[in-house]
């Protein structure tokens, strides 16, 4: 009975949120915007989700019944020490790189792969600084901003993506330096705000100097990379084209390909930095301070120029991407740095599991990859968003990926 | 008798109108054990964080004389700066052990500057030149060492925060000695502690004494502990030191009974306490 009143209850929500979200549509028609009622809809999203809700009652005892014997098979101490092999990382990066050569390489997928691994370097950035140094950053967004507007800006004096790559990635850790110095003092919430204020106060400049980054209307005709200095184009006077090179006829998915490749290579550099350097002091001394600061410091270790490190090899990366992102569109603008890019791209290491490098790339895929295949759904695609985010604080309230690996074993034949 | 190691003059530390510490001065030496005891708030954990840098004494003067030359004025340094370059190491009354990290990245943690500067800020450590291959192989066998004498060799790929309390309380000075102190201030390392694991902590901490060849500052409440292990007990109550000496000397001072059981009605109060009072 109680199971049925629930369900009841569910109903009922449905059907007051279903009313004005499915009930009334503003549709457009010659007489201009017109309200059109679709009410016959608000009884069937309330009996969906009264039966599905009934359903998952009645199925209760039974799940918990599931729960309860899935792990006596193995009894597994919960240590928070996990042991993934490296082949599933590797496999992952295999699958990648080949991906351009298979049959479902096609432009659409392609583009999608591009956007997806922007996001999963971003995650790998700022795992550096959120999941290893547990610094809360809430406007990394700021330093992506930064690495673009750094090579859209160089780029209309003449500069090449190539050139920028690198500036743009040293202008966002001196950046990140800045910021980071007179910040780093502060901890957790209050870390968290004051980085949110300066992803804004970026933002707001980008919007109002006008005259330095074309406000509002941002920069365009940021030039594409060239492939060793070939450009990627029809034809170029003065130039050797790469179609020309290497004979073969030209096709615009050539440079779709190129940048899949440049950013899949970017993206790799970050994850084996950051792999690499988890195994030394450095990351290792990030990984204490997070666990404790006052241990720390009895240890000898400068909390301060360890946290600025970490600052500063994160939005150095964050640069990075903010450069790969600017030649890829070709046009940046301040919409583009929003707070709500700080916010997936933190959801993205979050959801992932912090300090987890395939958990990132599993998040990323979910929460950037999904709602673009979802497109379709016009306004509803958000809602593959959301769903995708409750699912996984549902099943996996840790991330999806949760536990670390050590970055040093002693008794290295044991199964710990 | 031994050189001075640590000479705490005039030392006082204020909170506001509170005298946590109240004009003390004290001698630790070399290759000694020195206890601090007296009754709960005493203010012996604050002696502590003044000595590690965690707070800046009021007044007074902290010197630091290592057997390897040179002085350190630790009132004068950075809390980190004097664990890294005084070598003065701590633990703390609550265990703090990095809980997630496994018992080895502890104590390498513990070896951070030395691996650091190996590892030429990380470059060298990048690109895994051999340089910082062998400092990583020195510290590891030198953490393995520190493992088998705390017996917890078995539990080295384990996190830290699942050993059982007895065992973190010894990994914790395992850490500490990993940094390679001249000065080791164990702030209640038996607290928690059944008596079989005070009698191991005992041992331990005469074997540092014996082989590392460093003096040890000693905050303790069990008096199994203090009194079998001390060389040298300074009882501190109210901040201000109300006795000093042997142990033998101190458990039978009558201003240290009168701290721990209180004093008789018609026993006079100490000259200190009868002055504050304005008594004759």
């Amino acid at each position: 009975m109680a199971a049925f009143k629930d369900a009841i209850l569910a109903g009922l929500v449905a059907a007051l949120l279903a009313l004005p979200m499915l009930g009334f549509h503003l549709g457009d028609s010659a007489q201009g915007l017109q309200l059109e009622t679709h009410l016959e809809l608000v009884p069937l999203a309330a009996a969906i989700v009264f039966a599905g809700r009934l359903a998952l009652n009645l199925a209760a005892p039974w799940l918990a019944k599931w729960k309860d014997r899935a792990p006596a098979g193995k009894p597994k101490l919960e240590t928070g020490v996990s042991r993934r092999p490296l082949y599933i990382g590797i496999a992952m990066a295999a699958a990648a790189l080949i991906l351009p050569l298979t049959p479902w390489g096609d432009r659409n997928i392609l583009d999608k792969a591009t956007l997806v691994l922007i996001y999963v370097m971003l995650g790998w950035g700022l795992n550096i600084v959120v999941g290893l140094a547990g610094l809360l950053v809430l406007g990394y967004a700021a330093f992506y901003a930064v690495g673009a507007y750094a090579f859209a800006i160089l780029s209309q004096m003449g500069f090449s993506f190539w050139q920028c790559l690198p500036i743009s990635g040293a202008v966002a850790a001196l950046f990140g330096l800045l910021v980071g110095f007179p910040v780093l003092r502060l901890r957790g919430d209050y870390l968290a705000i004051v980085t949110l204020g300066f992803g804004e106060i970026i933002r707001v400049i980008l919007l109002n100097w006008a005259s330095f980054t074309g406000g509002p209307n941002g920069i365009s005709s940021i030039p594409r990379p060239s492939f060793f200095g070939m450009p990627m184009t029809a034809s170029s006077p003065g130039h050797t084209t790469f179609h020309e090179f290497f004979d073969i006829p030209f096709s615009p998915v050539q440079r779709i390909v190129l940048l899949y490749y440049v950013i899949l290579l970017l993206a790799l550099v970050t994850n084996l930095v950051s792999l690499r350097i988890r195994r030394l002091p450095v990351g290792r001394a990030w990984e204490a301070l997070r666990e404790d600061e006052i241990a720390c410091r009895s240890l000898g270790i400068n909390p301060t120029s360890t946290k600025l490190s970490a600052f500063a090899l994160g939005t150095a990366f964050a640069g990075f991407a903010g450069c790969f992102f600017a030649t890829r569109q070709g046009f940046i603008s301040p919409e583009s740095f929003s707070f709500i890019e700080s916010a997936v791209i933190l959801a993205i290491v979050v959801l992932g599991g912090m300090g987890s490098q395939t958990g990132v790339v599993l998040a990323a895929i979910l929460l950037v990859g999904l709602p673009e295949w979802f497109r379709d759904l016009a306004q509803y695609r958000m809602i593959a968003f959301g769903g995708a985010m409750v699912l996984i604080m549902l099943w996996r309230p840790k991330g999806l990926l949760a536990g670390r690996t050590p970055t040093i074993r002693l008794n290295k034949g044991d199964a710990a | 008798m031994n050189a001075p190691l640590l000479q705490v003059e005039n030392l006082t530390m204020r909170f506001g109108g509170l005298i946590a510490i109240n004009d003390l001065s004290l001698t630790a030496r070399q290759n000694e054990i020195t206890g601090i005891i007296g009754p709960n708030g005493a203010g012996k954990t604050t002696f502590f964080n003044c000595v590690t840098g965690f707070y800046k004494p009021t007044e007074g003067r902290l010197t630091l004389t290592p057997p390897d030359g040179g002085t350190w004025p630790l009132q004068a340094m950075q809390g980190f700066r004097i664990a890294k370059k005084a070598r003065v190491a701590r633990t703390f009354q609550n265990i703090r052990l990095f809980p997630g990290m496994t018992v080895l990245e502890n104590l390498l943690v513990a070896q951070h500057n030395r691996l650091m500067a190996a590892s030429a800020f990380s470059i060298a450590g990048l690109f895994g030149l051999k340089s910082y291959r062998k400092a990583e192989a020195e510290a590891v066998e030198k953490s393995r060492q520190w493992l088998a004498r705390i017996g917890l060799e078995k539990s080295a790929d384990l996190p830290a925060g699942s050993l059982p309390y007895g065992a973190q309380r010894r990994l914790e000075i395992a850490r500490a000695m990993c940094t390679d102190p001249v000065l080791l201030c164990l702030d209640e390392p038996a607290a928690g502690l059944n008596p079989k694991e005070s009698l191991e902590l005992n041992d331990l901490l005469l074997d540092i004494r014996q082989t590392s060849k460093i003096g040890l500052l000693l905050i303790e409440h069990d008096m199994s502990v203090v009194m079998k292990i001390s060389d040298h007990v300074v009882v501190l109550d109210y901040g201000a030191r109300i006795a000093a000496g042997t142990p033998e000397q101190v458990r039978h001072d009558p201003n240290v009974i009168r701290a721990y059981l209180g004093a008789d009605e018609d026993e006079p109060l100490p000259a200190v306490v009868a002055k504050d009072l304005g008594e004759q």
